[in-house]
């Protein structure tokens, strides 16, 4: 930027922040006094290299989150490993399986612990790495310190000292907390974007001290040394205590001076500062708080399932043991060829106790293949290649940001099924804080031709709706040919409406082509190119654009490029405004202390003429007087006050000549509000010199005058000249949704899901939204709960909390009594009722009536209330809980959520860095949650189950066989079988079944969101089914292990005369399970890609292809199996056969049972899955959507809830006047 | 490029801008997953679904498939002919009968008689198989104390820490086999005469081959088996590598239940139905101690092996299961036909309003 023009602005720098009008800070107070614990903190000013000794040395400022490094990688990681139930069991048991009493060798039990572990480890090991990297990204940026000598240079972040001097450059993220000592503008100031701190996106003032604002070159810090006294770290971003002691004079600092670390600096050219807070003890790095971690609903029932299992485990160790113990002491001293007892007292006929005692450890380690050691990896890498999916779903990468959906954590992805309320933040998530320019009203004159977002989508909706025509509306409105019935014109009229709307639609996808101009997307020739001039009411025009033009704080930023200027306004929308007016012609381009300058196309369009008016007083915008004005003389001498606020309030001021189009302005404003347009009234006054004058006395005493009161009568004096006022129009102004929030909301509501926004924006934005969104709509009862502060009463407090209380305890009364089904509530709260109603003694009552209510919306809320909210509705309602934000603000929110979603794509990390899933835009949650959550979820759960199933049926087979050991403890399968059966065998179908399955294909997801339900009603993972796939165990242990048993019991097994010994009927044994548990998990998919059937089938030929190598290696390492396959085995016709029956009788029943499930009573994704089969979606297309109309959740929100109520109340119409008519048109009907 | 979501409404102004465009596009779109149909879960599958059709067709299939080998099986098990022939009580004297394991620890002649009638012709070669009951085999004391290192090689002569406490003679030299199981080695033996012609019974080839060639060495010679104090079963010729010693490879295959037969030998001849065997057999083993049945049983086989109804039975039942199956499915197919991916079954149309 050129440095003239930095002069320039420097110049008039004071107007930039309304010095002139606002009340400075109060300069008179002293320096702090302070000492003690809390304010030890001593910086020595450019003198850096005083803090690298202690005590002085402080926090380096490298900043590390990661979990471990290099040397506590090991003990940490390990340590996290066996802080499961089931790895600590393992973990004793392969330290067991050491000692002779393990049943099999050692390796059989710590190969596939290892295995497990590390692998798990290597994922930890991953992604701390990346969190490593992401940490060196910060830590090596480059920040300009001073390095001596007045001479700055770059260096790295991490090796920022305490006492540095730094220099931080435009839109710069500042390194640490720094005290500012002086910027490029004259008088100190600077602005700063706190974004990733608090989530807000407006700009803030921060001041440095009069006494530094010397320092503002390199040179200057040659010499300079100063002494900072402050507090200690601590976590508070909003306040700072501490004086700066130089020149032997003592200045009070406050959090005005104060710059933190992560938010960046905007609109100033460069600031210097002092590092007071570095790495760890920066404010940001002190509000991090550790996100917790969290853990899936499945994941917490999957444990309980474990711990049955365990009992399970105990249970028949028990058995077994005593069984064993009875053994031991009455037949083993029979059975001479043990020749009992042994010399470890394992076989002690004398001391059956002690030897029973024994066995119990060989049987709780025996029986281990109940709890399915690979059960934790596998789901660990089934969640990690389900990660991948979402990450590269390229349906969830926004083109515009260039950011991908990233499942940052993946143990929740089945979670995303069961999600019963979504928490949203509305800045940033629902909405983009763009403001666009779309209608206005003037003179009573409705102008503006394009829909909003949400009209666009209702009309949308409302077209696909009526295409096939509903039957019951169809009922009223298509007798139409044959009569000329008087309700007959409201169909039609409905059919045009729509036409319309079809036709607004098409307007909108071209203009979507043409380069937009931001914030203004206002379309109608009757105002555009300078046409307003042949409009009646020419002068309310163009009082209209002059109050547009005039009426705001804003500063003019000439854009060098295209010689066009942009605005640095205060909100969204006031910029919104500038530019309206510069499109109609009226371009504010200049602002000096007292005028303001605008270039008028006008009288002429093509010839711009530059005016001056000259501003006089200000009055300022506060959210208590919802309105602003600014006086002003214009060229002619005239006095002008333009005026711009809440409808309501302006109304109430207008004069009774001021009224002449209230009744159109106010139709209007109900329009726009409906819609979702954020809207504002406009109107003007002529004052006349005296009046003007004495006025001013009043209002110069006021600013002038001294004490608190300063603002009462400061608002005092404003009142007095807001009255009398003339209504010129109104202004709609878009609060832009991102794109395809409604249709997302919509889809969400469908499948069933509750959308609670929290939002910290004031109470009528919050609406305004909640319209935009169809969360509200039109004859939707608003219950709005707020505290009207009672100052006069007692106990001002206790007084509100009454109060609260009350409103809602009416507002349950009154919804237990609402009647109509159709009846839908809202509930509207905001922050300082929320702190009431959020107490322990009130919070189940406000639950359960946000519960009741459609929508909910929380504005002006904290941070700290978002997370409040969260858990209660988390805790209150024991529902699955979603929360998705996008600024720092949401961080609370996210962590204390069950799912934590992050908005990417936008600067702010923080919300991101907490979440457990981000995505770029909102819609994409539409797709997270229907596609991906259900699929997970289902895959998730299914696979868990078949978990259980496969292991119960292994581990089962080695309890029976052991009874008819003597309980002695022996396998029937050789120990390298049982390593390979969870690590190979079983494995890799189970994890093909958990990645790939999928119900329904993605599109009828998206179809028939009411699927959707499967997962919040838990039907796959209800006890009922976790037993049955139990049961199913059972049944497939009992059927392998007899049938095997009693076809091999005593006779030859093949026609060469040999008795199967033990090695032949364990193989035959584990041959039938391989296969049953592979047919069994084959059934249970119903999606095969070649992945799926090569890994089932290539798991069967995979025993078979180890059965054969095993046998073929020479018998040190085969042992029984030696050759065992094909001397033995293969040749006799008994093995298969054998194989054969049993794999049929085990799936026998589950067959059978899905069979007459579907048969009898099918569930919709199985009728849907037929419906696709048959093709009948394509054949009978009017079923189809029928049937998809149908499949949306009963919801009250939404806009297809919309366009349902108002086909209602069409309806309702219509009956009426039917009902009048009489008997003809019944028989009209029928 | 501009993008929507800057946080301020400052239009940008030329620095942001010039950031904005001086990223490189490809950066952006590096971050664009690619497209393939195996990450956007897209792949060709099939996606088979269970209609009636399907189900009744498979459940026929198995009916078709498992009748037949149930009959065959059931044939085949009836052709096999076998003599089973219980005898630990009948060859103990009357006398010793109250104390039957005094007498069978007693030393001094233990010879029996016994007399087996053929009731059906039986086809060479005849299985000849000894069944014990109520013998633990399997159990993981027993099956543990065996040195296979020391069986295959004479090196390994000392790898004997498996065997206690049948390792080492009370002088503390190897024994060869070691262990419970060789220790234990079956002792009883008979032999056949068919109207007083001996019935030569063949005890080669009884073992698995690749156990003779690769587990039991050919050079491996017992030694000091069965000197010590207390015998536990056969004793073993010395001078007989243990890859020829067949009764003992048998043994050393422990069985799975505690229920058994082993193979002891051939009879290569035919034998006719009529034909009265008589064995003489010498009763050494002590089953006594654990009320273990002794039985010695002539056995032919099939392709199917010995005498098993209960894998035809089993097929039988299951292939019949299915066919009850299938028809129970036909009826509802044709009783109460549903149509399939008729939407009335959806839950919607179902229950409405039961959300």
């Amino acid at each position: 930027m050129a440095r003239g023009r930095i002069r320039a602005k420097l110049r008039r720098s004071n107007l930039y922040t309304f010095a002139c009008l606002r009340p400075t800070t109060q300069e008179t107070e002293g320096p702090h006094q302070f000492q003690g614990p809390g304010y030890s903190r001593m910086v020595y000013c450019n003198q850096p290299h005083v803090h690298e000794k202690k005590p002085l040395r402080y926090r380096s400022n490298y900043i590390s989150t990661t979990k471990y490094n290099i040397v506590t990688f090991l003990p940490k990681a390990i340590f996290e490993q066996f802080r499961r139930v089931a790895n600590l069991y393992f973990l004793l048991a392969a330290i067991l399986s050491l000692t002779p009493v393990a049943p099999f060798s050692a390796v059989s039990m710590i190969a596939p612990l290892a295995f497990v572990v590390g692998l798990s480890m290597a994922k930890e090991a991953l992604e701390d790495w990346r969190r490593f990297m992401q940490d060196m990204k910060v830590n090596l940026r480059k920040t300009s310190v001073h390095k001596g000598d007045g001479v700055f240079g770059y260096r790295s972040w991490r090796k920022l000292r305490v006492g540095d001097i730094v220099k931080v450059e435009k839109d710069k993220f500042f390194p640490a907390d720094i005290l500012l000592l002086s910027s490029s503008y004259e008088d100190g100031i600077c602005y700063v974007e706190t974004m990733n701190l608090d989530g807000e996106t407006n700009l803030k003032v921060k001041r440095a001290l009069e006494a530094t604002l010397a320092f503002d070159e390199d040179l200057s810090f040659k010499d300079f040394t100063a002494t900072i006294r402050c507090e200690d770290p601590n976590p508070n971003l909003y306040t700072f205590v501490g004086n700066l002691e130089y020149d032997r004079q003592v200045y009070p600092l406050d959090p005005s001076q104060i710059l933190l670390r992560d938010s960046k600096l905007r609109n100033t050219a460069y600031v210097y500062g002092v590092v007071i807070f570095t790495g760890h003890d920066s404010k940001v790095m002190q509000n991090a708080t550790k996100s917790p971690s969290k853990r899936s609903k499945i994941e917490k029932q999957m444990d309980k399932i474990i711990y049955i299992l365990f009992t399970l485990l105990v249970l028949i160790s028990l058995i077994s043991s005593i069984g064993f113990a009875i053994k031991v002491k009455y037949q083993l001293p029979n059975w001479w060829y043990l020749q009992a007892p042994d010399s470890q007292n394992f076989y002690n006929p004398l001391r059956p106790e002690l030897s029973g005692t024994f066995h119990l450890v060989t049987a709780l380690i025996l029986y281990g293949y109940l709890i399915p050691i690979s059960l934790y990896v596998s789901i660990e890498v089934v969640k990690v290649l389900q990660a991948l999916f979402i990450n590269k779903d390229i349906n969830m990468y926004d083109e515009e940001t260039g950011t991908p959906a990233q499942a940052r954590t993946s143990n929740l992805n089945e979670e995303l099924g069961q999600v019963d309320t979504i928490l949203s933040d509305k800045t940033g998530t629902l909405t983009c804080n763009q403001m666009d320019f779309l209608k206005c009203s003037i003179a009573g004159t409705s102008y503006g031709k394009k829909a909003s977002d949400v009209e666009v989508a209702a009309a949308k909706q409302m077209a696909m709706d009526l295409e096939g025509p509903d039957p019951e509306l169809a009922n009223v409105v298509t007798p139409k040919n044959h009569t000329t019935l008087p309700w007959e014109t409201n169909g039609q009229e409905l059919r045009a409406s729509e036409i319309e709307l079809e036709a607004v639609i098409t307007s909108k996808d071209e203009t979507d082509r043409k380069p937009a101009i931001k914030g203004f997307s206002f379309e109608d020739d009757h105002l555009m190119d300078g046409n307003w001039l042949k409009e009646p009411n020419t002068d309310f025009i163009l009082l209209f654009f002059r109050i547009l033009s005039l009426c705001h704080t804003a500063i003019p930023e000439l854009n060098e490029e295209t010689g066009t200027f942009t605005y640095e306004a205060e909100s969204p929308d006031e910029g919104a405004f500038l530019v309206a007016a510069r499109e109609f012609g009226f371009e504010f381009c200049k602002r000096t202390q007292s005028s303001v300058f605008v270039r008028e196309r006008y009288p002429s369009f093509d010839k711009p003429v530059e005016r001056e008016f000259k501003v006089l007083n200000l009055l300022d915008f506060t959210s208590k007087r919802k309105r602003m004005s600014v006086i002003l003389r214009d060229e002619n001498g005239h006095i002008l006050l333009l005026c711009k606020g809440a409808d309501s309030i302006i109304f109430d001021r207008l004069s009774k000549n001021g009224k002449m189009f209230i009744e159109s302005t106010t139709k209007h404003l109900n329009e726009y509000g409906e819609v979702g347009l954020r809207t504002l009234a406009l109107a003007y006054r002529k004052l006349d010199e005296a009046e003007y004058t004495a006025w001013n006395e009043e209002f110069c005493k006021a600013k002038t005058s001294i004490g608190g009161d300063r603002e009462g009568m400061l608002e005092r004096v404003s009142d007095m000249m807001e009255r009398e006022l003339i209504l010129v129009g109104a202004t709609a102004v878009e609060d832009k949704l991102q794109k395809g929030v409604p249709q997302c909301i919509d889809k969400l509501a469908q499948a069933g899901l509750k959308l609670w926004v929290l939002t910290g924006d004031k109470m009528e934005t919050a609406i305004n939204i909640g319209f935009a969104c169809s969360l509200l709509r039109q004859g939707m009862k608003q219950i709005c709960i707020a505290a009207n502060a009672d100052s006069l009463a007692q106990d001002p407090k206790k007084a509100v909390k009454d109060s609260i209380s009350m409103q809602i305890a009416n507002a349950s009364q009154m919804i237990k009594l609402e009647k109509d089904p159709h009846a839908a509530f809202a509930l509207i709260i905001d922050g300082k009722s929320l702190t009431y109603a959020l107490e322990d003694d009130m919070k189940y009552q406000f639950l359960n009536l946000a519960v009741d209510c459609a929508s909910v919306i929380c504005c002006r809320v904290s941070p700290k209330q978002k997370a409040l909210v969260t858990r209660l509705v988390k805790e209150g309602t024991g529902k699955t809980t979603l929360a998705i934000g996008d600024g720092a603000n949401d961080v609370g929110m996210i962590q204390e959520a069950d799912i934590g979603v992050g908005i990417s794509g936008v600067e702010g990390m923080q919300a991101v860095m907490a979440s457990d899933f981000s995505i770029a835009q909102f819609r994409f949650l539409e797709r997270l949650l229907v596609i991906h959550g259900h699929w997970c979820y289902k895959r998730i759960a299914q696979m868990i189950c078949y978990f259980f199933y496969k292991n119960i049926a292994f581990g089962l087979t080695l309890f029976y066989f052991e009874a008819f050991t003597g309980f002695s403890g022996q396998s029937v399968y050789d120990d390298w079988y049982m390593i390979l059966f969870n690590v190979v065998l079983t494995s890799l179908p189970v994890i093909s079944l958990g990645v790939f399955e999928q119900d329904v294909s993605s599109e009828v997801c998206l179809q028939f969101p009411a699927l959707y339900q499967q997962g919040p009603k838990n039907l796959f993972f209800d006890w009922y089914r976790i037993f049955g796939w139990m049961g199913n165990g059972l049944y497939t242990s009992l059927i392998i292990f007899f049938l095997n048993v009693i076809i091999f019991y005593d006779q030859a097994f093949r026609a060469g005369g040999q008795t199967a010994d033990m090695s032949a009927v364990g193989t035959t044994m584990f041959t039938c399970i391989i296969w049953a548990v592979n047919c069994q998990i084959a059934l249970t998919m119903s999606h095969f890609t070649w992945i799926q059937h090569f890994l089932v089938w290539g798991s069967v030929v995979t025993w078979y292809v180890f059965l054969f190598i095993y046998g073929e290696m020479s018998p040190v390492f085969s042992g029984n199996a030696y050759k065992i396959l094909v001397e033995a085995l293969a040749p006799a016709p008994i093995y298969w056969s054998t194989t054969l029956i049993v794999t049929v009788a085990c799936n026998l029943p589950y067959l059978t049972h899905i069979a007459f499930q579907r048969c009898f009573n099918p569930m919709d994704h199985h009728v849907i899955q037929e419906i696709k089969y048959y093709g009948k979606d394509v054949e009978d297309r009017h079923m189809w959507r029928r049937e998809r109309s149908k499949a949306r959740q009963k919801t009250k929100i939404g806009f297809t809830a919309r366009v349902d109520a108002r086909i209602r109340q069409l309806k309702g119409k219509l009956q009426k006047k039917y009902s009048t008519l009489g008997g003809r048109s019944t028989l009209a009907s029928s | 490029m501009n993008s929507n979501n800057t946080p301020s409404s400052s239009a940008g102004g030329p620095g942001s801008a010039a950031a904005d465009s001086t990223a490189p596009p490809t950066t952006r779109n590096s971050k664009r997953p690619k497209y393939s149909r195996f990450t956007q879960q897209e792949l060709p599958a099939c996606k088979p679904i269970l209609t009636p059709k399907w189900v009744i067709s498979a459940f026929m299939l198995v009916t078709v498939i498992f009748i037949p080998i149930g009959v065959a099986s059931l044939f085949a098990s009836h052709d096999v002919v076998e003599i089973i022939d219980r005898y630990e009580t009948d060859c103990i004297p009357e006398d010793s009968r109250k104390d039957k394991i005094a007498y069978i620890q007693s030393s001094g002649d233990k010879t029996c008689n016994r007399i087996l009638n053929v009731t059906k012709h039986m086809k060479h070669p005849i299985y000849v198989y000894y069944q014990l009951d109520n013998y633990y085999q399997n159990h993981r004391r027993y099956v543990k104390s065996r040195s296979d290192q020391q069986l295959r090689d004479r090196d390994s002569e000392n790898d004997t820490s498996a065997c206690k406490p049948e390792d080492k003679t009370a002088n503390g030299s190897t024994i060869v086999p070691c262990g419970l199981i060789a220790w234990s080695l079956f002792n009883d033996s008979y032999s056949f005469s068919r109207n007083n012609q001996n019935l030569s019974v063949n005890k080669h080839g009884i073992s698995w081959k690749s156990d003779r060639d690769h587990k039991f060495g050919k050079d491996v010679f017992p030694k000091n088996f069965q000197s010590g104090g207390l015998i536990g079963g056969k004793h073993l010729n010395e001078s007989i590598p243990l890859s020829e010693q067949e009764d003992l490879i048998v043994w050393m295959r422990t069985a799975a239940l505690p229920t058994f037969r082993k193979l002891y030998g051939k009879i290569e001849v035919d034998l006719v139905a009529g034909d009265v065997i008589n064995v003489t057999l010498q009763n050494n083993y002590n089953t006594y101690s654990f009320n273990g049945k002794k039985k010695l049983v002539l056995s032919t086989t099939s392709w199917l092996g010995g005498k098993n109804d209960f894998l035809g039975i089993a097929y039988l039942t299951v292939g019949g299961l299915c066919f009850f199956l299938a028809m129970v499915f036909t009826i509802i197919y044709l009783v109460k036909p549903r149509r399939l991916g008729d939407p009335s079954y959806l839950s919607w149309n179902r229950n409405p309003g039961g959300h």
